[in-house]
C-alpha cells in the first residue's frame, strides 16, 4: 500500500513568526532573514522539521523571527547545541545561525569541530566584521587598523578569513554570498539546504550603525562586478563588467589578475572545481582578498562524506545487530554474580 | 570473635573472622588495582558483603619506585553487612619500599604485612628515601607479623618454562601476590581464573603465565612454614535475591540505561573525558544497543550544550563531569534552566579548587552546585550514598527532570564513583516507572510552550511535531507564550515562578527518615558518599548506648519537607563533611539550626573512628 503524502504548499509568509524584529532599520540582516523565507518553502520539507539555532549577536535574534522550531542559545555554543539536536532526531532538517564574533571568537572551537566533524547542519555565519551588540567593538574578523570603542589607536590583531579556517576544518560544503544580493544568496543558501553534511555559508552582512559600507565593494552596483567572481563549477575564472579579466596561476602558482585577448584565452584561466578532493583550490580561492584581487563569491567547496550522524546510528545499528535489542535483565546479569 | 580449628594441607590453622580489611600497594605499574578489583570480585561471588577504595596517583606512571607512585586498593569484606572499606588495614600487601613507607602506618599493631622482598634493593630505598633496609630492621617492624616474601624471584621460576621476557615475567608478580593472599583467606581463585582466559584470550602465553604465576602464589602459601595460620570470612546474610558488584560509575550508567528503557525514550550523553567521571561515558558507550547515543564533545561546554539540544529534541539527556568541567557548564545549566527543559548534570566530586587533587575524593562541589550560576537560578540536587545507591539516585535525577521540565543536578563523588560493593539485581518488573509525554496539540489557537501543569511544568515537544512550533532561549520570557519579554514586573514573577516550581519538588519526594531515635540528644546529618562511615559510627554509638540518630540526605535542593521538624527533636545537630562545612551553612542558613561541623579535606573518606569520636565528644560535653 501506498500512501500519498501532499506536501501543503507554503510560501515565505507562513515562515514569519508574529514577533516584531528588532534589529536596526537597513540592517543587512533584514534581507538574510528575506532570503532565508524564500528559499525554505522550495525545499519541499514540512515546516515543523526545521530547527534554527543561534548563539549571542544581533543576527542571533534571528530564530525568534522564523515560525519554525528555534533555540536562542548562548553565546558561541550554537554548533553544539544543533550537534544534540541533529544526533537526537536526525530527520531534523537544522540549522545554525552566527555572527563572527559567536563563531570565531568565543565559539572558535565549536565551528571548528562541528565543521571537521560533517555533522548534517547548515551554518550560516552572518560577517559584518564588526560586534553590533554591544555597540561596536572590533571582531576577530575587522582588518587590522580598525578604530572602534575598544581600540581607539587601530586594531593590532590580525583578522582571521572565515573561510580559510572552515576550509581548514575540512569542511564538506563552503560558500560565500552577500546580504543584498538576492538572487546569489538564495541560490548559495539553496545550495547549502541540499548539501548533505556540514555546509558553511558566509554572508558579508552590512552593519550599518557600526560599520556601514564595509562590504560596499561587493554589493554596490557597478562596482562589484570589478570586484568580485562569481564561482560557476568547470567555468574558467572571469570577472569585469564585461567579462573581459580572469584570473591564473603565474609561475610561483600565484593567482594573478589576466586580462582577456592580447594573447590570454580563457583555456589559460584557472578553472573552478568545487568537488575537487583537494584542498588546495578552496584555500587559494579563499585567499584571494578585495582589494588586491577579485573576491570569489558562490560554493568554493561541495564534497561528498560520511556524516557524523549517519555514523553513530550505524554504530548503534551493528551493535543491535551483533548483541539484539538492549535487554536489562542480561545487562545486569553482565559479568560474576552470586546468589543468596 | 574468631574460632580456630586445625584443618587443611600440612596442617595448617584455619581461624575464623567476621571481617577483614586487606592493601594491595604498590608502584603504578604493579596492577595492584587489578589486583583488589579481582579480590572484590572472589570475595564478592563467595557472598562477603564488601566495601572497597582505589587510591592511585593523578599521574598514570609516576616515576617507578617513587613514593608519589604509589597505588593502592583497600577491600573490606564481612560475613555481616559493611558500609565502608575499613578504617584499620588487617593485612597490608607492600610491592616495594614505596608502598611500605606510605602505607605502613594503616596497618594495624599486630596485623599481616606482607612484602616483596625482592623489591627492597639499593635504588628502590633510596627512591622511597630509607637509609637502610627496614627489613632487616627487626624493630621497626616488630609491632607487624613480617612475611618476606621473594615474589620476583618465586614468580620468575614459576613462568621459567614460558619463555617470556623477564620483564614479562616479572610483570605477573601481582598475580603470585594475589595467589597468596586467596590462600591467606581461602578464597577460591575460579573467578580470576575466568577472567584471565577471557581477558587474554588472544595471548594464550599470557593467560598460562598469570595463571601459573597465580598458582604459585597459593601453592606458596600451602608449603611455607613462615606462615601457620590461615583464615575463614563466611558469607554475609544479606537480603535474599541475586547479586553482582558494582563501582558507583557503574551503577550510574545502569541506572540511566535503565531510566530510558522505562521511559521508552533514546538516551543522550554527551561528556568530555575528565577524571573521576570518565568511567560513566566509557560505560555508556558499550551499551549501544539500548539505542544509547554517547558523544565525545570537544569540551566541557559542548557537552552541556549537546545534551541541551538533545533534550530539546526529545531525547534522555545527560552530560557528567567533575569540579573543573562542571564549572565550565555553569552557563550551560542557566540557559537550561531558564528554557526549562529537562536534563541531568552529573557531577563526580574531586579535590578542588582548580585541577586540585584529581584523583581523590572531596564533598566541595555542593555550594558551586547548589549556587553556582548567574542569576537567580535553582536546581533540583540529588546525592546517592553508595555505588550500589547509584542505580537508583540515577533513575530519580531523570524522573524529577521530566516530571517538572528542569535541569537537574546529581552529586557523586570519587570515593563512591570507583568504589564497589555488592548489588541486589533488581527485579524489572518492580522499577518505579519513568512517565515521559510529549505535547501534540492544545486546541485550536496558538501553541503555547509555557503553559504549565499543576507541577508548574511547561509541556515537552518534539520538534517535527506539526502544529507546536515554538522558540525558546536565553532571554527572559513571558509565561505562557514564551515570547520575550524584558517588563520588570514580568521578571520578578518569572523569577519567582521558576524558584517556586524547583521547592514545588518537595511535595513529590520522600520524607527524611532517621536510623536512631526519634529525639534525643544528638542527630549526625550526613550526605553523598560519607554515608557508610556515619552510619557505622552512628550505630555503633547506639549500642553503646547514647542518645544519637542518624539523617543521611539524598535529597539537597529541595529538601524533604520534613527536615526541619526533624532537625528540631535533637539538642544537637553534627554535619560530618568532606569540605569545610558546606551543608552546615546551608542547613544553618535554612533553619536557623546550630549545628556543628566535622570536617576533612584530605582526599580520603572519613574513618568510622573519627566520626565516632566526635559523636562522643559532642555527647559529652553536653
Amino acid at each position: 500500500m501506498s500512501v500519498d503524502v501532499t506536501l501543503p504548499v507554503l510560501s515565505p509568509k507562513d515562515f514569519a513568526s508574529d514577533q516584531e524584529i528588532r534589529w536596526c532599520p537597513r540592517c543587512g540582516d533584514y534581507s538574510i532573514l528575506a532570503q532565508m523565507k524564500k528559499v525554505l518553502p522550495t525545499l519541499g520539507i514540512p515546516k515543523e522539521k526545521f530547527v534554527f539555532v543561534s548563539g549571542i549577536g544581533c543576527s542571533s535574534r534571528f530564530p525568534y523571527y522564523m515560525d519554525t522550531y528555534g533555540m536562542h542559545s548562548i553565546h558561541g555554543r550554537a554548533p553544539a547545541v544543533a550537534t544534540g539536536v541533529k544526533l537526537a532526531n536526525p530527520d531534523l532538517q537544522v540549522w545554525v545561525i552566527t555572527g563572527d564574533g559567536d563563531s570565531l571568537s568565543i565559539g572558535g572551537n565549536h565551528f571548528m569541530h562541528v565543521l571537521r566533524r560533517n555533522v548534517d547542519l547548515k551554518v550560516i555565519l552572518f560577517n559584518n566584521q564588526i560586534y553590533g551588540l554591544t555597540k561596536g567593538q572590533y571582531s576577530p574578523t575587522s582588518p587590522t587598523g580598525t578604530k572602534t570603542k575598544s581600540t581607539p589607536f587601530g586594531s593590532v590583531d590580525r583578522p582571521l578569513n572565515p573561510l580559510s579556517v572552515a576550509i581548514g576544518a575540512r569542511a564538506t560544503f563552503a560558500a560565500r554570498s552577500v546580504d543584498v544580493d538576492i538572487k546569489h544568496l538564495c541560490y548559495v543558501l539553496e545550495r547549502a539546504a541540499s548539501h548533505k553534511g556540514s555546509a558553511f555559508v558566509e554572508v558579508y552582512q552590512d552593519c550599518n550603525v557600526f560599520n556601514s559600507g564595509a562590504f560596499a565593494f561587493a554589493s554596490k552596483k557597478g562596482e562589484k562586478e570589478e570586484n568580485v567572481i562569481y564561482l560557476e563549477h568547470g567555468k574558467p575564472l572571469i570577472f569585469g563588467k564585461n567579462r573581459d579579466k580572469g584570473v591564473r596561476l603565474n609561475s610561483h602558482d600565484q593567482p594573478e589578475v589576466v586580462e582577456l585577448g592580447k594573447g590570454v584565452t580563457e583555456d589559460d584561466l584557472l578553472f573552478h572545481d568545487e568537488k575537487s578532493e583537494d584542498m588546495n583550490l578552496a584555500f587559494l580561492l579563499a585567499s584571494m582578498r578585495h582589494p588586491e584581487m577579485p573576491e570569489p563569491m558562490g560554493v568554493f567547496r561541495s564534497v561528498e562524506h560520511p556524516t557524523y550522524n549517519e555514523a553513530v546510528y550505524n554504530q548503534v545499528e551493528s551493535a543491535t545487530e551483533r548483541n539484539g535489542e538492549g535487554d536489562l535483565e542480561a545487562l545486569f546479569n553482565t559479568g560474576d554474580t552470586w546468589t543468596v | 570473635m574468631s574460632t580456630t580449628d586445625v584443618s587443611g594441607a600440612n596442617g595448617k590453622i584455619s581461624e575464623q573472622l567476621d571481617a577483614v580489611v586487606i592493601r594491595f600497594c604498590g608502584d603504578s605499574g604493579d596492577g595492584m588495582q587489578l589486583a583488589g578489583t579481582q579480590f572484590t570480585n572472589v570475595s564478592a561471588v563467595f557472598g562477603n558483603d564488601v566495601s572497597t577504595l582505589p587510591d592511585f596517583p593523578a599521574e598514570i606512571r609516576a616515576p617507578a619506585g617513587t613514593l608519589g607512585g604509589v597505588s593502592g586498593f583497600q577491600i573490606c569484606f564481612s560475613s555481616s553487612d559493611i558500609f565502608t572499606p575499613g578504617d584499620e588495614v588487617d593485612t597490608l600487601i607492600a610491592m616495594n619500599p614505596a608502598a611500605l613507607k606510605t602505607n605502613i602506618a594503616d596497618l594495624k599493631r599486630g596485623g599481616t604485612l606482607i612484602v616483596n622482598e625482592d623489591a627492597f634493593e639499593k635504588s628502590n630505598l633510596s627512591k622511597a628515601g630509607y637509609e637502610s633496609n627496614p627489613l632487616d630492621d627487626e624493630e621497626s617492624l616488630a609491632a607487624y607479623q613480617l612475611q618476606k616474601v621473594p615474589m620476583t624471584s618465586l614468580t620468575r621460576d614459576a613462568v621459567a618454562e614460558l619463555g617470556l621476557s623477564p620483564r614479562e615475567a616479572e610483570r605477573c608478580k601481582n598475580f603470585f601476590a594475589m595467589g597468596l593472599v586467596y590462600w591467606l583467606y581461602q578464597r577460591d581463585a575460579t573467578p580470576t581464573e575466568e577472567w584471565v582466559k577471557s581477558k587474554f584470550a588472544k595471548k594464550p602465553e599470557l593467560v598460562e603465565a598469570n595463571l601459573k604465576a597465580l598458582h604459585a602464589g597459593y601453592n606458596y602459601g600451602i608449603t611455607t612454614e613462615a606462615i601457620t595460620v590461615h583464615y575463614r570470612v563466611d558469607p554475609a546474610e544479606l537480603p535474599p535475591g541475586k547479586y553482582r558488584k558494582v563501582t558507583g560509575n557503574e551503577s550510574l550508567a545502569f541506572g540511566f540505561i535503565t531510566a530510558a528503557k522505562l521511559a521508552k525514550k533514546q538516551l543522550f550523553f554527551g561528556g568530555y573525558p575528565i577524571t573521576p567521571a570518565s568511567d560513566i561515558l566509557h560505560e555508556l558507550s558499550k551499551h549501544k544497543n539500548f539505542g544509547v547515543v554517547t558523544f565525545q564533545a570537544e569540551d566541557e561546554i559542548a557537552a552541556i550544550t549537546s545534551v541541551i539540544g538533545a533534550a530539546y529534541a526529545g531525547d534522555l539527556a545527560i552530560t557528567a563531569s567533575s569540579g573543573p568541567g562542571i564549572a565550565l557548564k555553569g552557563e550551560g545549566m542557566g540557559l537550561a534552566a531558564i528554557m526549562e527543559l529537562p536534563l541531568v548534570v552529573v557531577d563526580v566530586q574531586r579535590g578542588g579548587p582548580s585541577t586540585g587533587l584529581p584523583t581523590k575524593t572531596e564533598q566541595s562541589d555542593l555550594y558551586m552546585c547548589m549556587f553556582g550560576r548567574n542569576g537567580d537560578c535553582p536546581m533540583p540536587l540529588v546525592a546517592p550514598a553508595s555505588p550500589a545507591d547509584c542505580f537508583e539516585i540515577a533513575q530519580e535525577a531523570l524522573r524529577i527532570a521530566v516530571e517538572f521540565m528542569t535541569p537537574v543536578l546529581l552529586l557523586s563523588d570519587g570515593y563512591i564513583a570507583n568504589g564497589a560493593e555488592p548489588w541486589r539485581v533488581p527485579d524489572i518488573s518492580n522499577l518505579k516507572p519513568i512517565k515521559v509525554s510529549h505535547e501534540n496539540k492544545q486546541g485550536d489557537g496558538p501553541f503555547m510552550p509555557y503553559l504549565r501543569d499543576e507541577k508548574k511544568a511547561r509541556p515537552w515537544v518534539k520538534p517535527g511535531t506539526p502544529g507546536c512550533e515554538h522558540r525558546v532561549g536565553g532571554l527572559e520570557k513571558s509565561d505562557v507564550t514564551g515570547n520575550v519579554n524584558y517588563s520588570p514586573e514580568n521578571h520578578q514573577y518569572m523569577t519567582t515562578l521558576r524558584a517556586e516550581k524547583i521547592a514545588g519538588i518537595a511535595d513529590f519526594i520522600p520524607e527524611q527518615t532517621v536510623e536512631g531515635p526519634e529525639s534525643g540528644d544528638l542527630l549526625v546529618i550526613s550526605w553523598g558518599g560519607t554515608y557508610g562511615a556515619v552510619r557505622t559510627a552512628v550505630k555503633q554509638s547506639v549500642q553503646e548506648g547514647l542518645s544519637v540518630a542518624h539523617a543521611h540526605i539524598r535529597y539537597l535542593n529541595p529538601f524533604p519537607r520534613n527536615l526541619g521538624d526533624v532537625i528540631k527533636k535533637y539538642k544537637k545537630v553534627l554535619i560530618p563533611e568532606l569540605n569545610t562545612g558546606q551543608l552546615r551553612m546551608i542547613i544553618r542558613g535554612t533553619y536557623l539550626a546550630d549545628a556543628v561541623g566535622l570536617n576533612k579535606v584530605q582526599g580520603k573518606p572519613f574513618l568510622i573512628s573519627e566520626v565516632k569520636d566526635k559523636i562522643r565528644e559532642m555527647i559529652k560535653e553536653s
